[in-house]
């Protein structure tokens, strides 16, 4: 499904402001329908304020965010769930707050998408980070969005719990839902992302496969681009000076 | 907004330390309030010692006064502890077992009946302190104090009411008994018309010297009659005309359950409203919120209901407790749930801003206390009782808080004959609007930082 002609969703030169500093300087780029994009880039390079102007959370100081298909469904970094509620009463809540028409079905749909329905009744406290990683991207899911923006959906899993989250967000992608997500795990970009965008002091450096990224290092310093994943990124930074 | 209350209902479910202290807290505020204003203040354990020998009585105008029942008096006051000497009730005081000792000595009648005449002595009575801290002593001479005033009064009015007696018998005539036998005073009065009567049988030259006497028995009637009220008064020279420039004050009792009901309104609805506040920013749940399911505005006015509702229930649960107690004028309930749902709205919104200021649970919750607390007491300090300046401080400071006029409507509304209830209800209205305002604003930091 990608490189289909109609984006779901697109950011035009996006410009945010704090104080002085400017954290994202005229970001561009569209997303398409089943599409994974990994946005990526050092700290402070602005990946959590794209991700959030593009969910409606944080107003930018320019530009637009263009959704011509509907909504965007929202995952912040840390699990934004009611640790005192149940699994069950959480989704129901968000479901109720979403509107949807039978907000019990809903939460049946999802439990069966994150295969958490034996745990239904547990307070959302004692579940592992995975498994509440788990329903804050179900959350995410609830208002059936065209795009899920997950923020570092993956910081503080084991790899077995990072292995189920990627293999049930690419079921999702499988979908067609468009999923755009930051991390700071290149590798994990690479293997898990269609497309990169690399961000760094607020701007945006590339917007392309990771192959593509390999081959815009090779050209530059080839040592690098032979190396792992990473070692080629941070040589393409470094590049670029930073 | 009724499913995220339902949520926050859900959370204080779950937490069983918290709603056992939204329970617990109002039950053991009434219970305390409740044997507080129920019972009477307590009457201190004094050792009684009466050495005064049965039958001495106190002497006025050469008769002796009734029995006066001194020790049925005095153990009204304080709950005696009888001793038999001097000795034990020294032993009594020192090993704390009563908080004084009275001892009346046999001499204290004579010395008392001695004071109408020519070689007065001063009547005392006895009195063994452990004066072991500062305010103990303060205590035991302020009991002591009372107890001898109420006893010198009582005196002071048995003489004067015995003087006022014979000055009658003086100026009117009758009769008083001497060693039992009647004696027959003609008095001023009849003198006088004697006189009268017998001036016109005297010759001519006696008359004047007669119309002396008949001046002076005049004079002596009329002016002797001026003197007994003024003895009268000697039994209580100065009466006290209570004059009041505010308006009507509650009852004590009124009053301390106000403070109560007032003080578990403020601390259920402040901590409550902040720390669920805080708890959306805690659990990352506001930016979720905020991002498109429901307004700032609206989860503002969630929390703000979510206060007002349980600080409701449990200012009412406090209220029924007090009622095991005192009675309540049930009558007025009407007029309690105005001021309780003002009240909390005051409270919730100062929560709300309170809460959004903070951001974190712990951090809002400690601030709650430090500044409820003291606010809270400085409500509670009289004009008067502070510098002026000070005190304007203080009105100042209490007025930008909901906590006063939340207790000033709960006090309008427990009390019938206290001051209306407009005046706080307006009060809390302002408070509402700008803590609703101050906490709108404070939210749009809350997400940023």
């Amino acid at each position: 499904m990608v490189g289909t002609a109609v984006a779901a969703l697109e950011a035009r030169k996006l410009v945010k402001r704090y104080g002085q500093r400017e954290a994202l300087k005229g970001v561009d780029f569209a997303a398409h329908p089943g599409e994974l994009l990994a946005v990526i880039g050092p700290n402070g390079a602005g990946k959590t304020t794209l991700l959030s102007i593009l969910a409606g959370t944080l107003p930018p100081d320019g530009g637009e965010v263009h959704l011509p298909n509907g909504d965007v469904g929202w995952v912040p970094q840390q699990a934004a769930l009611y640790r005192r509620l149940t699994v069950e009463e959480n989704l129901l809540l968000f479901a109720r707050l979403e509107k949807r028409e039978e907000p019990r079905a809903a939460v049946e749909e999802m439990l069966d998408l994150t295969g958490l329905r034996e745990r239904r009744g547990d307070v959302v406290a004692r579940l592992s980070g995975g498994n509440q990683q788990r329903i804050n991207i179900a959350i995410g899911l609830l208002a059936r969005p065209v795009a899920l923006l997950l923020d570092e959906p993956s910081v503080g899993l084991d790899p077995r719990q990072r292995a189920r989250l990627w293999e049930f967000v690419s079921a999702l992608a499988g979908g067609g839902t468009t999923v755009i997500f930051s991390t700071h795990d290149i590798q994990e970009a690479e293997r898990y992302g269609q497309r990169l965008l690399v961000l760094a002091d607020g701007e945006s450096l590339f917007d392309g496969s990771p192959g593509e990224l390999r081959t815009a290092v090779r050209g530059e310093t080839p040592e690098a681009a032979s190396s792992d994943f990473e070692t080629a990124f941070v040589a393409f930074l470094q590049h670029r000076g930073h | 907004m009724r499913w995220l209350l339902l949520k926050d209902l859900q959370i204080l479910r779950r937490s069983p330390l918290q709603a056992a202290l939204l329970i617990a807290y109002p039950v053991l505020i009434a219970l305390l309030i409740g044997f507080a204003i129920s019972r009477d203040p307590g009457k201190p354990q004094v050792a009684f010692l009466n050495e005064i020998p049965p039958g001495a009585r106190i002497a006025a105008g050469g008769a002796k006064l009734p029995a006066v029942g001194v020790d049925e008096r005095i153990c009204k006051r304080v709950e005696c502890v009888h001793v038999a000497s001097r000795a034990e009730a020294g032993e009594k005081v020192r090993s704390g077992e009563v908080l004084a000792a009275l001892i009346l000595p046999a001499d204290l009648i004579d010395r008392l009946n001695s004071l109408s005449t020519l070689s007065p002595e001063t009547p005392e009575v006895k009195v063994i302190v452990n004066e072991e801290d500062p305010l103990k002593a303060r205590i035991v001479d302020d009991r002591i104090a009372a107890l001898l005033g109420q006893a010198n009064l009582f005196i002071a009015r048995q003489i004067a009411a015995e003087a006022g007696r014979y000055l009658r018998l003086i100026v009117k005539g009758g009769s008083f008994e001497v060693l039992g036998e009647p004696v027959e005073i003609l008095g001023l009065r009849t003198s006088a018309s004697i006189l009268q009567a017998l001036r016109p049988a005297l010759p001519p030259e006696l008359r004047s010297s007669l119309d002396r006497v008949i001046r002076f028995t005049t004079l002596s009637r009329d002016n002797l009659d001026v003197a007994t009220p003024l003895i009268d008064r000697l039994a209580q020279p100065v009466a006290i005309d209570k004059q009041s420039v505010s308006a009507p004050t509650p009852p004590l009792g009124v009053f301390a359950i106000a403070v109560a009901a007032t003080l578990t309104l403020t601390f259920v609805t402040l901590l409550l409203v902040a720390g669920s506040l805080a708890l959306e920013r805690e659990e990352n749940t506001f930016p979720r919120l905020t991002g498109g399911l429901v307004s700032r505005s609206t989860l503002l006015a969630e929390k703000v209901g979510l206060g007002i509702a349980v600080g409701l229930v449990v200012t009412l649960l406090m209220l029924a407790g007090v009622q095991l107690f005192v009675g309540l004028d049930w009558s007025r309930f009407g007029l309690w749930l105005v001021a309780i749902l003002a009240g909390g709205a005051g409270l919730a919104a100062a929560g709300a801003a309170l809460g959004a200021a903070a951001r974190d649970v712990r951090a809002v919750s400690l601030l709650a206390f430090m500044i409820s607390l003291p606010v809270a007491l400085l409500s509670l300090v009289p004009s008067g009782a502070v510098g002026a300046t000070l005190y304007d401080g203080i009105r100042v400071l209490t007025a930008l808080f909901p906590f006063k006029p939340a207790l000033e409507a709960i006090s309008a509304a427990l009390d019938p004959a206290g001051p209306g209830i407009g005046g706080p209800l307006l009060h809390l209205a302002i408070l509402v609007a700008a803590y609703a305002a101050i906490g709108r604003l404070a939210l749009r930091r809350f997400a940023s930082v």
